[in-house]
């Protein structure tokens, strides 16, 4: 356990996030262009898609993905209920900003889960080719429960003006698109689509994840530079604890599917990661009460740094324990 | 050369909200608008910048469109029913234009 944390921490990818958080918080002018981030983030979620479609494609899909789809569907649709409870009962965050940002820890991090499978690619650990489909699953339903939790509170633009439209602008998010697109190509191509693009999304990869991840840090950093008077003491408490319990929740889930250990793994990284692209922007169209500066201080700022470093190698660990 | 008066609105919404105005935009006639990313900015919220960013929601953008008066209160109207709760603002300013029939 010690020794895994220890090589997470003394990774490239580990490393190069701390560089960027530092110069953010060192208010360097080190930067990645938008342009640039945006072409990162669709490289390595083509590549992690891709690769999940060959996976299928040589192994075929069992019994165990609908299972583990099921089971993620479900982790997002709760999750927002406790962590709304929780940040009631212990912050001063108002109803609207609870659910807001329940919504945020109920779906999931498309950036965090490239940073666990490329952990898991980095310590030669396999997972399912399908947690790609799983990650799409749990994309949503958070966001579904935390509108019906702030329907009580806010006449909100998403019962007035368009929540059908709202709610296809999540589903087709370009996030998902390009993840699971890429997971179709690669399940339909196979072997020989693999050994074509090997050198670009397979061979490439950890260096763009790299770069990556340096962006990360520099936009941490920078939100934690901008956003740290949201960080009151129980607010930044529950974007430590909420993702422990995700984790303990999909851990309980994944035992009896009998998920492999990496699968296991990414599927704990997954209810442990807080959103970052698709819920924030369904959160401002949907609750524009809410402030946006809240949720992703703490997604961002608190519990994707507290993941990178801590959490993975954890969730790593533990899988290894549990899991068949 | 001869001018004409016109109303020249401009609005700054968050990214995420674009599609919603200029949907609204099109369904008062309005015959044109342009779109300009901002790339920083400070609020109520505090700083922002767009620098490094692949999420849309900390992304602001500004829409730009230019109307005869006549229709300078519906199309404001129509706009606000989207943007009156969310971060930003409208201006409204008096403008020339040389070509009068394109708005």
């Amino acid at each position: 356990m010690i020794d895994l944390a220890l090589q997470n921490l003394l990774s490239p990818m580990v490393l190069f996030f701390v560089l960027g958080l530092g110069a953010a918080l060192a208010r360097s002018d080190l930067s990645v262009p938008e342009a640039v981030a945006k072409l990162l983030a669709l490289y390595l979620l083509m590549s992690i898609g891709f690769r999940g479609g060959v996976e299928v494609a040589h192994h075929g899909l069992t019994g165990q993905l609908v299972a583990a789809i099921a089971a993620g569907v479900l982790l997002s649709f709760t999750m927002p209920l406790i962590a709304y409870g929780l940040l009631r009962a212990t912050s001063r965050l108002d109803p609207v900003n609870a659910a807001a940002v329940a919504a945020h820890y109920g779906s999931i991090s498309a950036v965090t889960f490239v940073a666990v499978t490329g952990m898991l690619s980095q310590l030669a650990i396999a997972y399912d080719g399908y947690m790609v489909a799983v990650a799409a699953a749990m994309e949503t339903p958070a966001i579904v429960t935390a509108l019906m939790i702030a329907r009580r509170y806010v006449k909100s633009d998403a019962e007035t003006v368009e929540r059908g439209q709202m709610m296809r602008e999540v589903l087709f998010n370009g996030s998902i698109v390009i993840l699971l697109g890429a997971f179709a190509i690669g399940a339909i191509t196979g072997t020989r689509g693999a050994t074509l693009l090997k050198p670009f999304l397979i061979d490439a990869f950890p260096g763009f994840l790299c770069l990556f991840l340096l962006d990360m840090g520099l936009v941490a950093g920078r939100g934690l530079a901008q956003g740290r008077r949201y960080l009151s003491v129980p607010v930044t408490a529950f974007a430590i604890v909420m993702p422990l319990i995700g984790a303990t929740l999909a851990a309980a889930l994944a035992v009896p599917i009998g998920l492999s250990p990496g699968s296991t793994a990414v599927l704990i990284t997954l209810a442990a990661s807080a959103s970052y692209i698709a819920v924030p922007a369904a959160m401002r169209l949907a609750l524009p009460q809410a402030n946006p500066a809240i949720a992703l201080t703490l997604s961002l700022g608190v519990t994707f740094p507290f993941n990178l470093v801590f959490g993975i190698p954890l969730y790593i660990a533990v899988a290894g324990r549990i899991a068949s | 050369m001869q001018t004409h008066p016109k109303k020249r609105i401009e609005i700054v919404t968050e990214m995420p909200m674009l599609r919603r105005i200029t949907a609204r935009l099109d369904e008062a006639g309005v015959t044109g608008w342009s779109v300009v990313p901002i790339l920083a900015g400070h609020g109520q919220s505090g700083d922002w910048t767009a620098e490094g960013q692949i999420s849309a929601t900390r992304q602001m953008v500004m829409l730009i469109s230019i109307v005869d008066a006549a229709r300078l209160d519906a199309v404001l109207d129509a706009v606000f029913a989207v943007v009156s709760t969310h971060i930003g603002f409208v201006t409204v300013s008096d403008v020339a234009v040389v070509r009068p029939e394109k708005f």
